[in-house]
């Protein structure tokens, strides 16, 4: 069982992996100057109380105690308190996870639907100035990052020509009869269009933000595979038989082309979720990125720790299912 | 019908002037910032608050493109915003090339343990959300340019690790390398003298692109109010500035949300521009 064998040293280095995650960011927090726990305490707290709460957090032993600790309550779910809401870490965390998994689900969706569009588009288009409109387009979307693209949508949407909003996840004054904190997957369910419109009218300049890059290098690479794939022998045996060109490109190019996409979007779609931090606060969307940086500028260690890890399960996840699914995919593998 | 479409695209010769252009611009701009800005980029004046454009109704003259609430000159914050960004560009990109370079071709031409302990940590790295891993560091570090770069070096060199390394391998491969191990040369000097020219085009093409990642960290801090400790101007801190007064000042956002757009694009178009004409790695 080649396979297996091949997974099981996936699984141990993955874990290899996030354990030195795990133990970088333990010690890059906690060389931080100043005490978080000074900075809670109302000003005319006593050395005493300081003291006090610092044992209470486990912060007077030395990292690596400190670590043993919180590696040992890590293995039975107790990621700890955070220092500034003193809730449990792991339910917070997991309260803001759905809002940005929502959002990335949401954002990768639109780039493979931009990206693939503008490949097939490009591939129908070929050698006319349309394809050079859009390798052009392409080009700028791949160099200006996520950043900068939720800057340029929140003027162009919020300010010049005002259809969506640029800031928070739901509207506020909505009454939400949700049971989880998927909201659009459950509006969805539901059956509340209402509720959809609203969630997406905030959601679409984030998702947006996050998808241009990745759609243009999606874009990019299946147009190139699909230009190869065009040359084949057996798709000039089907233009021979007659089909046209949109079904010669959709039915028998785009099949055999579309792997190499499929591994990069994996990557990528990592990338991506990256990007949330930052968009997350441009957009002031409740997810777990705005969350990781109020968590920084609160000093909130727990916190902090946990998101990271958070982060680094979820981007190893998703690199694991890639090459899982690449091996399920790719008949070589699968059969060698 | 490939070659047609090619001809079409802008010739890379028009691509490199551009972005050189605009690139030597802006470094012309930081250069002489005290000269040629027409006003003190720290002067405030609540009564000249939230001018507009000169081609605006009620622009006062000498304040080109406005002012922000507190009255100081967009184009004067602009121009000495230049300065931040290029010193970050500049000494953040050569310090992260020169870290993950020198492991990358460490890693790729020693092959064995030294491999595995650098692919090792490649792995772990590729592991954090980079921004927050940054926006951290900063955090950890204190506010100021030093922990900007510190932060951007200690994040991006992967980039460079990870290309070096395969190229590195590679080369290492090749004929040249097996006559030169054979003429008793050291390994070091086969690095130094043997590898490494072979692959400076691929390190010259990633740096222009990390300068350009450098402009967009060092906004991303400044916008989240970590990067620069006191209202010195930087162009992330006037887009942070701009996003809160949008509905009121738009110019206060745009400005530096152009120079910001115009220098990252000129450093990847110059780096993508190298890389075709040069680079036969990662073209």
């Amino acid at each position: 069982m080649p396979l297996l064998r091949a997974i099981l040293i996936r699984l141990a280095t993955t874990a290899v992996t996030l354990l030195g995650v795990a133990v970088i960011v333990f010690v890059v927090i906690r060389v931080v100057p100043g005490n978080p726990i000074a900075m809670m305490l109302p000003p005319g707290a006593t050395e005493d109380d300081i003291a006090r709460l610092t044992a209470l957090y486990g912060l007077d032993k030395s990292i690596a105690e400190q670590f043993a600790i919180w590696l040992s309550g890590v293995l039975r779910g107790d990621f700890g308190t955070s220092i500034t809401t003193r809730q449990p870490v792991l339910s917070l965390v997991l309260g803001r996870l759905p809002a940005t998994l929502e959002l990335s689900v949401l954002a990768l969706l639109i780039a493979v639907l931009l990206g693939g569009l503008a490949a097939l588009t490009g591939t129908r288009a070929r050698g006319t100035r349309a394809e050079a409109a859009i390798d052009i387009a392409n080009g700028m979307a791949l160099s200006v990052p996520d950043f900068l693209w939720g800057l340029i949508l929140i003027l162009m949407f919020g300010v010049v020509w005002p259809v969506f909003h640029i800031s928070g996840r739901v509207s506020p004054a909505l009454d939400l009869p949700f049971a989880s904190n998927f909201y659009l997957f459950e509006s969805l369910v539901r059956l509340r269009p209402d509720l959809t419109a609203d969630l997406l009218a905030h959601m679409i300049l984030p998702a947006l933000a996050l998808a241009l890059p990745l759609a243009a290098i999606i874009g990019q690479l299946l147009k190139q595979s699909l230009k190869e794939t065009m040359h084949l022998d057996y798709v000039t045996l089907a233009r021979t038989k007659g089909y046209g060109e949109t079904h010669v490109i959709l039915r028998e190019a785009l099949p055999n082309a579309v792997l190499p996409t499929l591994t990069l979007i994996g990557v990528q779609f990592t990338f991506l979720i990256g990007g949330t931090v930052i968009i997350e606060r441009l957009f002031s969307y409740e997810g777990l990125g705005n969350m990781a940086i109020d968590a920084v500028i609160n000093r909130d260690l727990p916190l902090i720790q946990g998101i990271v890890i958070l982060f680094a399960v979820i981007f190893t996840a998703v690199n694991l299912a890639v090459d899982l699914a690449y091996a399920a995919l790719n008949p070589r593998l699968r059969h060698g | 019908m490939a070659e047609t479409a090619a001809a079409r695209r802008p010739p890379v010769g028009l691509r490199l002037w551009l972005s050189g252009g605009w690139l030597t611009l802006l470094a012309t701009a930081a250069l002489l910032a005290p000269w040629i800005a027409p006003h003190n980029p720290l002067a405030q004046d609540l009564m000249l608050g939230r001018l507009p454009p000169v081609w605006m109704e009620g622009a006062e003259p000498g304040y080109w493109l406005g002012t922000d609430s507190l009255g100081r000159d967009v184009l004067s914050r602009l121009i000495h915003g230049a300065r931040i960004a290029l010193v970050v560009a500049l000494v953040a990109g050569g310090l992260t090339a020169l870290l993950g370079a020198t492991l990358g071709l460490l890693a790729g031409y020693l092959r064995g343990r030294t491999d595995g302990v650098i692919s090792r940590l490649v792995d772990i790295w590729m592991a954090f959300p980079p921004v927050l891993f940054s926006i951290l560091l900063v955090a950890v570090i204190g506010p100021g340019l030093t922990a900007i770069v510190v932060a951007i070096v200690l994040i991006d060199w992967t980039r460079f690790a990870r290309v070096v390394r395969a190229e590195a391998m590679a080369q290492g491969a090749m004929d040249y390398v097996a006559s030169a191990q054979i003429a008793g040369r050291s390994r070091l000097s086969i690095m130094l003298a043997e590898i490494l020219p072979n692959v400076l085009p691929t390190v010259v093409v990633l740096l222009t692109l990390e300068m350009g990642i450098a402009v967009i960290v060092e906004a991303i801090l400044s916008f989240v109010n970590l990067s620069i400790p006191t209202d010195d101007p930087t162009w992330g801190g006037m887009i942070a500035e701009g996003r809160t007064s949008i509905h009121q000042a738009w110019w206060v956002l745009v400005f530096p949300l152009i120079a910001l757009f115009l220098t990252v694009l000129a450093f990847s178009q110059l780096g993508e521009g190298l890389k075709d004409r040069y680079d036969p790695v990662l073209r």
